[in-house]
C-alpha cells in the first residue's frame, strides 16, 4: 500500500564502469582540458580588468610558443619534467610511494657542481664533465636507496621518509654550496667544467635524452622480466612471494633505477644551460618542485610514458603560458601556479567521470541503462554512493 | 496466515552490469514473529537480496514494504531507522575497542538519558560539560557504559563480557557482539548471513537456542544458508532461490530435505563424484612433526606429521582456520616452519638424471654416493671422468637413478623448491590474492611461474599465450580475450585459470584449498574431474575442502584438523558425516592414523561411496 508520506527516492545513484572505452576516456580528457582553460580565463577576467577573453589567450599562446627560443624553452622545461616523472614510475608501479624525486635529484645537482667547483680548470673538461656525471648519479642513488633499504628492512614508511628526505637533501645542499663558497649568494656559477661551457646543444642533448628514456621506460615496464617483476610486487605482494619472487631485492633494484634516472636530471640541471637563468648554476632551489610535480604526472598519466610526456607538456605550457599572462596583467607571482592548479583540479576530476556514471532515476519510470560490463565491485562504488546521496 | 508482513518485496530486481542479474524479479516477504531461511547455492542472490534490505544496495527496481509502509532504504541507518539489523558474513568490529564500545559506536547520542541528567545535576562542573557537548554535538562516553549495556546481553542469556576487546575474541563471541549490537539498536528484523559457516556444531546449537529466544520475544529473523540440516532444524518457512530468482516459500514443516534440493538445484544434479581407487600409490611427500607459529606468535600448525601418497586424493577437513592454511603454506614454503621436516620423494626410481636442476658437481657427488646406475644396471662410478664426458653420458641418458630422489624441503623458498626441480603446485584459498594478479591480463598471469625461463632480459610471451587459449579452450572459461585482466572474470572462471596454470607443469603434488568456494555445480564438477585426472596421473593430490559431502565423495582419504593439531586420518570410503564433525571438533586421546595396505586394498568393496 501506498502511504501519503513522501516516500524519497535517491536523485541519482552511481555505478563503476569497468570497460571504459578509449574513445570515451579520451573525449572526456580533452573535454576536461579545453574547460580548464576556459575556467582559467575566466578567472583571470574576474581577477583583473586588464584581462579579456583575447588578452589572455594572445598572452598565454605567446608565452608558450611566441618565440623560438621560448618554443625550445617550452620543450626543455618538459623534458626535464618528464624525465622525473619516468624515475619515479617504477617505483609507483610497485606500490612504492616514492616522492623524494626532488631530493634526490637535489643530491645528483649537487654532488656534480662538488665536482666541477673542485675539479674545473685543474682537469680537462670532458674529465671534470664524466666525473661530475658519476658522481652526480652515485649521489642520487644513495639518497634514493636509503628510505628503499629501511622499506626492505623494517617495512618503514617510504612516503613519509622519502619527503623527509626531500628536505634534508634542501639543506645538506646549501651547507655544501656555503662551503663551497663561503661568501655569495647562494649560488655557484661555472663558467667551465660543463656540457654548456664545453659547447653542448642544451636543447638537443636534453630533448634526445628524454626521448631515449621514454622509449626505454616503455619497454623496461612492458617487455622485461624485471619490469613485470616490478608489476607483480605491486599488484600483489602475495602473489610475488607465492612465486618466489625476492621482494626486497626488487624494491632496492628498482630505486637504483630511479636514483640513476634522478642523478641523470641532477647532472643537466647543473651541468646544462638552465631555461630559466641562462647560465649553469646550482642553487637551493636549483629542482624547483619539478620533482613534485613529475610525482602528480607520473600518476595522472596511469605510469604511461607517452600519456605522460602528454601530461607534462600540457602543464609546461599552462605555466609558461600563464606566467606570461600574469607579467602582463600585473597579477603577480603566484597567479601561475593558481593556473595550473585549476588545471589539475580538472584533470584529477575527469578519472571520477571515467571511472564512474551518474544514473539519475526518475520518480516514475526506473529506466536504467545497464552499464558497461558484468562483474562489478558493488560495496566500493555503494560507498562512493553515500558520499553523494546527500 | 494472519501474521502481518515485517518486510515485504514486490518484483525486486539488481544487476551488477549488463551481465550478471543477481536478483531478478523477486517476490519475498518475511511474517511478523518468524524464522525464515533464505536457501540457495552460492552465487542465487541471496546476500544481494538481502543487502537492499540492509542498505548496502539500492534495487533497480522493484518495492520494498517494511509493515506494510512502502519504503526507499538508501543506506544501513535507513534500516535501523526501520529497524532492521544485519549481521554480516564478514564481521564489520573495530578490533582494538571493546565489545561495549563496539555496539555504542555509531549510535545516535540521547541527551535526556536520565543517567546523564543525574550527573549533571552533581555538580555545575559536569553540567557544564554535558550542555555545551549537547551544543556541539558531541558527547561524551559515559565510564560505566559497558554496565548498561549488560542487561541486554543477559536479557537474552549471551554468556559473554562486553568489557573485553575484540582482538580478544573468538568468532562465535565477535558474531554474539554483532547480534546484540544490532538488538541494542532496537532492530526487530533481523537478517543473519551465513551465521553457521565459521561455528562448531555446539555454538551453532547455542546461536539457534538464542534465535528462537527472539523469535518468542516477537523478533522476525531471516538467516541466510544452504545447509539443509540447519534450515529443517530452525526456520518456520523456506524460501529458495536460485541463479536470482524467487522459486518458492514454504512451510518447513511440509517440506523435506529431497524436495529443498531439488527446489535449490533445479533438475536433479548426480551428485556422485567418479572416484577410482589409487593405483599404486607410493609416498611422495611426509610431513613430520611439523609446527607453524604465526606472526601472532600463535601456533596454528601443532606438530603434524602424515604423508601423502602419489596418485591419491588427500583430504583435509576442519573449521576453517584450523590451520588449514599454513599447512599448506608451511608446506610451499611460504610460511617459515618453528619446527619438523618435509620430505619429498621425486619419483626418479630407473629414470636417467637431467642437466636441468643437477649441475655436474653435484651429479658427481652423487654418483660417489651411489645413487645412479647404466642401463645395464652397473654402478656409474665417474672418477676419472672430464666433465665433458659426464655431460654427454647424461645427454645419451646413461646415468640412472636408483631409487627416488629425497630432497628435504625443510626451510626452502618456494623459488628454491621450484630450482630443485620439485613441482609442486598449489591453488591457494585466495586466488586473486594469492596466486594470481588480478589487474593484469591472463596472458600475463600464465607465466607467474615461468617467466624466469629463458636467456635475456625480455619476457617471452608467447609460450603463455598458448598455454592461455589451450586452458580458455579445454575448461571453458568465459572471457572476451585472453588479454582480459582476470579480475574482470567472474569466480569459476578465475578458478579455472588458476587451477589450469598449476596442473600445466604436470605437478608431482597438488596442493588445492577451497577450490570450489563460490562456484557454482558445473565449474565445480569440472574441478572434480581436473583433480581426479591429476590423480590418475599418480599426483599426490591435497584438497581443503569445507562441504563434508564433497570431501566423501572425492577423497581416497581424510586428515582431520582441530586446533592445529592431527585428530585422525581416516579412510574416506568407511566414515560417515557424523565421525568426521566430531574430529573436526576434538581431539580423541587416540589418534587414528589411517594407511593403505598394499595387498587388502584391492578387496576393498567399493560400493560404499556416497
Amino acid at each position: 500500500m501506498m502511504s501519503n508520506k513522501h516516500v524519497k527516492e535517491p536523485l541519482m545513484h552511481l555505478t563503476r564502469r569497468l570497460n571504459v572505452s578509449k574513445k570515451y576516456a579520451w573525449a572526456i580528457r580533452i573535454g576536461a582540458f579545453v574547460l580548464s582553460i576556459l575556467v582559467c580565463c575566466i578567472v583571470s577576467c574576474i581577477l583583473s580588468p586588464r584581462v579579456n577573453f583575447g588578452f589572455f589567450f594572445k598572452y598565454l599562446f605567446n608565452g608558450a610558443f611566441g618565440t623560438t627560443n621560448l618554443v625550445m624553452a617550452l620543450f626543455r622545461e618538459m623534458a626535464v619534467i618528464l624525465l622525473l616523472a619516468l624515475a619515479v614510475t617504477p617505483c609507483f608501479q610497485m606500490r612504492y610511494w616514492n616522492i623524494g624525486g626532488e631530493g634526490q635529484t637535489m643530491m645528483g645537482a649537487f654532488g656534480c657542481a662538488l665536482i666541477v667547483a673542485y675539479t674545473a680548470g685543474k682537469m680537462p673538461a670532458w674529465g671534470t664533465i664524466l666525473l661530475s656525471f658519476a658522481v652526480g648519479v652515485a649521489f642520487a642513488t644513495v639518497w634514493a636507496v636509503i628510505p628503499a633499504l629501511f622499506k626492505a628492512k623494517w617495512n618503514t614508511n617510504e612516503t613519509l621518509l622519502t619527503l623527509m628526505f626531500n628536505y634534508i637533501a634542501v639543506c645538506l645542499g646549501a651547507f655544501l654550496i656555503k662551503k663551497v663558497a663561503p661568501i655569495g649568494t647562494g649560488i655557484l656559477n661555472f663558467s667551465t667544467g660543463t656540457l654548456a661551457a664545453a659547447g653542448v646543444n642544451d636543447f638537443l642533448i636534453i630533448f634526445l635524452i628524454a626521448v631515449l628514456f621514454t622509449v626505454l621506460m616503455f619497454v623496461y615496464m612492458r617487455y622485461s622480466k624485471h619490469g613485470y617483476e616490478v608489476m607483480v610486487v605491486g599488484e600483489s605482494p602475495n602473489t610475488a612471494r607465492y612465486i618466489g619472487i625476492n621482494t626486497k631485492k626488487v624494491i632496492i633494484r628498482t630505486l637504483v633505477l630511479c636514483g640513476v634516472m634522478c642523478g641523470v636530471v641532477g647532472f643537466l640541471l647543473v651541468s646544462v644551460k638552465d631555461a630559466s637563468f641562462l647560465s649553469d648554476n646550482v642553487m637551493q632551489s636549483t629542482v624547483a618542485g619539478r620533482g613534485f610535480t613529475a610525482v602528480l604526472i607520473s600518476w595522472l598519466a596511469h605510469f604511461n610514458p607517452w600519456a605522460m610526456a602528454l601530461t607534462a607538456f600540457l602543464v609546461v605550457f599552462i605555466t609558461r603560458g600563464a606566467n606570461n599572462v600574469g607579467n602582463y596583467a600585473r597579477l603577480g607571482n603566484s597567479y601561475a601556479s593558481m593556473m595550473v592548479g585549476i588545471f589539475f583540479f580538472f584533470i584529477i576530476a575527469t578519472e571520477f567521470f571515467i571511472n564512474f556514471k551518474i544514473n539519475f532515476r526518475s520518480r516514475e519510470e526506473v529506466t536504467r541503462e545497464p552499464d558497461d560490463l558484468a562483474d562489478s565491485e558493488p560495496i566500493e562504488a555503494k560507498q562512493e554512493e553515500g558520499d553523494d546521496n546527500d | 496466515m494472519d501474521k502481518t508482513l515485517a518486510i515485504e518485496m514486490v518484483g525486486i530486481t539488481k544487476t551488477f552490469g549488463t551481465k550478471v542479474i543477481a536478483n531478478k524479479n523477486v517476490n519475498f516477504d518475511l511474517r511478523e514473529g518468524e524464522i525464515l531461511s533464505l536457501l540457495g547455492e552460492n552465487g542465487s542472490g541471496k546476500t544481494t537480496l538481502m543487502n537492499m534490505i540492509a542498505g548496502i544496495y539500492t534495487p533497480d527496481s522493484g518495492k520494498i514494504y517494511v509493515r506494510g509502509e512502502e519504503v526507499v532504504i538508501k543506506s544501513p541507518i535507513d534500516a535501523f531507522d526501520h529497524h532492521i539489523g544485519m549481521i554480516h558474513q564478514h564481521f564489520k568490529l573495530v578490533d582494538l575497542f571493546t565489545a561495549a564500545d563496539n555496539i555504542i559506536l555509531g549510535e545516535r547520542i540521547h541527551y535526556q538519558d536520565d543517567n546523564t541528567e543525574d550527573a549533571a545535576k552533581q555538580n555545575a562542573f559536569a553540567r557544564f560539560f554535558v550542555h555545551l557537548g549537547e551544543h556541539l554535538k558531541f558527547s561524551w562516553l559515559r565510564r560505566n557504559r559497558a554496565k548498561d549495556l549488560q542487561a541486554i546481553v543477559d536479557q537474552y542469556g549471551f554468556g559473554i563480557d562486553l568489557s573485553r576487546k575484540i582482538y580478544d575474541m573468538s568468532v562465535s563471541e565477535k558474531q554474539t557482539v554483532e547480534i546484540i549490537k544490532v538488538l541494542y539498536r532496537g532492530a526487530d528484523i533481523l537478517i543473519l548471513d551465513e551465521p553457521t559457516a565459521v561455528l562448531t556444531p555446539q555454538e551453532i546449537d547455542k546461536l539457534f537456542a538464542v534465535l528462537r529466544k527472539m523469535r518468542d520475544e516477537g523478533k522476525s529473523i531471516i538467516i541466510i544458508t544452504h545447509k539443509l540440516n540447519e534450515v529443517m532444524a530452525i526456520s518456520d518457512r523456506v524460501a529458495v532461490l536460485r541463479k536470482g530468482e524467487h522459486i518458492a516459500t514454504v512451510e518447513t514443516a511440509t517440506t523435506n530435505e529431497k524436495e529443498l534440493t531439488d527446489m535449490m538445484v533445479g533438475q536433479k544434479i548426480d551428485l556422485n563424484i567418479d572416484r577410482e581407487l589409487p593405483v599404486n600409490p607410493k609416498p611422495r611427500l611426509f610431513i613430520k612433526d611439523m609446527t607453524v607459529v604465526n606472526k601472532e606468535g600463535r601456533t596454528m600448525v601443532d606438530h603434524v606429521s602424515f604423508e601423502i601418497n602419489g596418485g591419491e586424493i588427500l583430504g583435509v577437513a576442519g573449521i576453517s582456520g584450523n590451520g588449514q592454511k599454513e599447512l599448506l603454506e608451511g608446506i610451499a614454503g611460504l610460511q617459515p616452519m618453528a619446527e619438523g621436516e618435509i620430505i619429498f620423494h621425486n619419483p626418479k626410481e630407473d629414470k636417467p638424471v637431467t642437466l636441468y636442476h643437477h649441475d655436474v658437481k653435484k651429479i658427481r657427488d652423487m654418483a660417489a654416493e651411489g645413487y645412479f646406475h647404466y642401463p645395464n644396471g652397473v654402478k656409474v662410478d665417474l672418477k676419472g671422468k672430464t666433465n665433458k664426458e659426464i655431460v654427454q653420458l647424461v645427454k645419451d641418458e646413461q646415468i640412472i637413478f636408483y631409487e627416488d630422489e629425497i630432497i628435504n624441503l625443510k626451510d626452502k623458498t618456494p623459488r628454491e623448491i621450484q630450482e630443485l626441480g620439485i613441482k609442486l603446485s598449489f591453488v591457494p584459498e585466495d586466488r586473486l590474492n594469492m596466486g594470481l594478479v588480478g589487474s593484469m591480463s591472463i596472458v600475463d598471469n600464465m607465466m607467474l611461474r615461468s617467466y624466469r625461463k629463458g636467456k635475456g632480459i625480455f619476457l617471452n610471451r608467447k609460450r603463455p599465450k598458448k598455454l592461455a587459449n589451450d586452458i580458455i579452450e579445454d575448461l571453458e572459461v568465459v572471457t572476451p580475450s585472453d588479454q582480459t585482466p582476470v579480475r574482470r572474470l567472474s569466480g569459476g572462471n578465475v578458478q579455472k585459470v588458476l587451477v589450469g596454470r598449476e596442473i600445466s607443469s604436470s605437478p608431482k603434488v597438488l596442493m588445492t584449498a577451497y577450490p570450489v568456494r563460490g562456484l557454482d555445480i558445473n565449474s565445480s564438477y569440472t574441478i572434480y574431474n581436473l583433480l581426479n585426472l591429476q590423480k590418475a596421473k599418480s599426483v599426490a593430490v591435497l584438497y581443503v575442502g569445507e562441504d563434508l559431502d564433497v570431501l566423501l565423495a572425492l577423497c581416497d582419504r581424510i586428515l582431520v584438523l582441530c586446533g592445529g593439531r592431527v585428530s585422525g586420518v581416516v579412510d574416506a570410503r568407511n566414515i560417515t558425516k557424523e565421525e568426521i564433525g566430531f574430529l573436526m571438533t576434538k581431539v580423541p586421546d587416540e589418534v587414528e592414523l589411517y594407511r593403505y595396505k598394499p595387498l587388502e586394498e584391492t578387496k576393498e568393496d567399493t560400493d560404499d561411496d556416497e
